[in-house]
């Protein structure tokens, strides 16, 4: 993961004001640069979900091709990867239970994409498998490759659709707007249940159809304050934790009665 | 106004939440039971994951019965004996139910199995009081006086041996049923996230034969200690508790039991056994449904590698 992948994200701003003026030289291969106006987000009480923009540019972009309309852009902002496990209820007896299962390794646990068009429309779909570009074209590794491939697809296409249902995979068609020949804004959405931990902006620039660069940035979703306390509390010191918990329900319970009294 | 609970991981309306414990903290005031048998379906059915909803259930649960105790305490209507020795069984219950609950997580069968017991449970105590209930009612309504327990009237639990005195209770029995029902309880609680008040005070009045008066008091003694071990061992051993969803719940509890109590003393016991049956029932007959009916989605994801 070296090169544009290692590129700093607060670095990022001071770079897309730095756009060199294109000193037309033939031939001018494009590149694609993205910025996050902050390296980390906090969730606070209150968040209900929240658009989170992304701005980028495109360096050495052909006027004629950009005049066209023919760049296109890809915003991934794609969370941490975690194991899961995708289960099926059948009937037995009348009742739903919990049979057949399967384990997924790193499924990005969030994956919001915004494109300047939909995204059949920018390319192949063989490309987006190529790059692993997509909700629908990320691979998922299953942790049992033995199981044969119509349960194996079965059980991705199942992950996909819950995901989507929960709003963790989300799709922004024409979310990324070109606000001049260079510059563009990506509107990403963050679902209310949004996971904590290092997510990573990607752009995929696409050029009549053809895959042409990536770059990508880092951001930290972190809980604020107070609800990040708790938890590390809860994890850290939980017998402490279980014995405040204790304390409070009875202190609840005596005060509640020292208010309400009615006897 | 939207609140994010820290452990449970999503975030919810504080108003719903409040709303939610002040009406299970009125009906457990007015029936004298935790309310945990409502609070970890109604969590559930609010979208909580269920193994949350079960530990938070047991932290809630505290301080609905502490508050209950310290009135019966007050009036004196609470046996300490008898509640010792339910409390000792429900230690080992409640011990081995948090063991049986991390495996059944581990193989992804918790949900069932949580609502199969709710549906067993509250379906045979419920159908059972409700018969009882209403026989009563249709006895006092045509006249003829209540049929009395006579105190000699013994059953096959009054010859077992180790017998033991409850002087609040006027009780002479053996522990083995009273350690016995405290394990039973205690491991309901760990697993449910209830007190067990539901099937302790039915247990405790049809068979050991306990006085009515002193029944409810007990049951919130031992109910107490049982769901602070209970509490204690989910906090440590899954992290499942979430204090600020256990608090808002408690907060609007608290509250509405003392409403819940005064309304109950304006009604007969069988009035009110009734009402608390038909409650009982119609929470099992809900989740029955839901185990029988298709649920709109076949598939579900949890995260892999909980231990």
């Amino acid at each position: 993961m070296a090169g544009p992948r290692a590129f700093a994200a607060a670095a990022s701003l001071s770079m897309l004001f730095a756009i060199s003026p294109a000193t037309a030289q033939a031939p001018p291969t494009e590149s694609i640069q993205i910025g996050l106006s902050t390296d980390a987000i906090s969730i606070t009480a209150g968040f209900s979900g929240a658009d989170l923009t992304i701005f980028g540019s495109l360096e050495n972009p052909d006027p004629l091709i950009a005049r066209q309309g023919r760049y296109d852009v890809v915003v991934v902002l794609e969370g941490p990867p975690r194991p899961v496990v995708v289960r099926r209820k059948d009937r037995v007896l009348g009742v739903w239970i919990n049979l057949d299962s399967e384990t997924f390794e790193n499924v990005p646990v969030s994956y919001s994409v915004a494109t300047t068009r939909p995204l059949q429309d920018i390319a192949e779909p063989a490309k987006y498998k190529q790059l692993s570009l997509g909700a629908q074209n990320l691979y998922l590794k299953p942790a049992d490759e033995t199981d044969s491939p119509a349960t194996i697809q079965e059980f991705t296409a199942a992950l996909r659709e819950r995901k989507a249902a929960t709003g963790l995979y989300s799709e922004n068609v024409g979310g990324v707007q070109f606000l001049s020949q260079n510059l563009f804004r990506a509107t990403v959405r963050l679902a209310p249940n949004v996971p904590v931990g290092t997510h990573k902006a990607r752009a995929f620039l696409f050029k009549s159809g053809m895959f042409v660069k990536e770059s990508s940035a880092q951001l930290e979703i972190r809980k604020s304050g107070f609800e990040q306390s708790v938890f590390r509390v809860a994890h850290d010191y939980s017998f402490l934790y279980g014995v405040f918990a204790i304390s409070l329900a009875m202190l609840t319970g005596w005060l509640g009665r020292i208010i309400f009294r009615k006897d | 106004m939207g609140i994010y609970l820290p452990i449970a991981e999503i975030s919810v309306n504080v108003f719903v939440l409040l709303a939610m414990g002040a009406a299970v903290g009125f009906l457990s005031g007015m029936f004298g039971v935790g309310g945990g048998f409502l609070i970890t379906p109604l969590l559930i059915f609010y979208n909580i994951p269920p193994a949350i909803a079960v530990a938070t259930g047991a932290n809630q649960v505290i301080a609905s019965s502490f508050s209950g105790a310290l009135s019966h305490f007050k009036r004196g209507t609470l046996d300490f004996k008898l509640g010792g020795v339910l409390l000792a069984g429900g230690i080992v219950g409640s011990t081995a139910g948090i063991f049986v609950f991390a495996l059944l997580r581990r193989l992804g069968q918790l949900d069932l199995f949580i609502s199969l017991l709710y549906v067993v449970l509250l379906g045979t105590v419920g159908g059972l009081m409700l018969v009882e209930s209403v026989n009563a009612l249709r006895a006092s309504r045509s006249g003829a006086a209540p049929v009395l327990k006579k105190s000699g009237q013994h059953n096959w639990i009054h010859r077992l041996p180790f017998k033991m005195r409850f002087r609040a209770s006027k009780l002479f029995v053996s522990v083995i049923p009273v350690l016995g029902l405290g394990a039973g309880i205690g491991f309901l609680s760990s697993i449910m996230g209830v007190g067990g008040g539901f099937i302790m005070v039915p247990a405790l009045i049809y068979l050991l034969k306990v006085p009515t008066n002193v029944v409810i008091g007990t049951s919130l003694f031992q109910i107490i200690f049982t769901s602070a071990y209970t509490t204690l061992v989910h906090a440590t051993t899954n992290q499942t508790v979430d204090v600020i969803l256990a608090f808002l719940l408690m907060a609007g509890g608290v509250a509405g039991a003392q409403y819940g109590a005064k309304a109950g003393q304006r009604l007969r016991g069988e009035q009110l056994r009734a009402l608390l049956a038909m409650l009982v029932l119609a929470v099992a007959i809900r989740l029955a449904v839901d185990l029988f009916v298709t649920p709109p989605n076949l598939y579900s994801l949890s995260a892999a590698g909980l231990n």
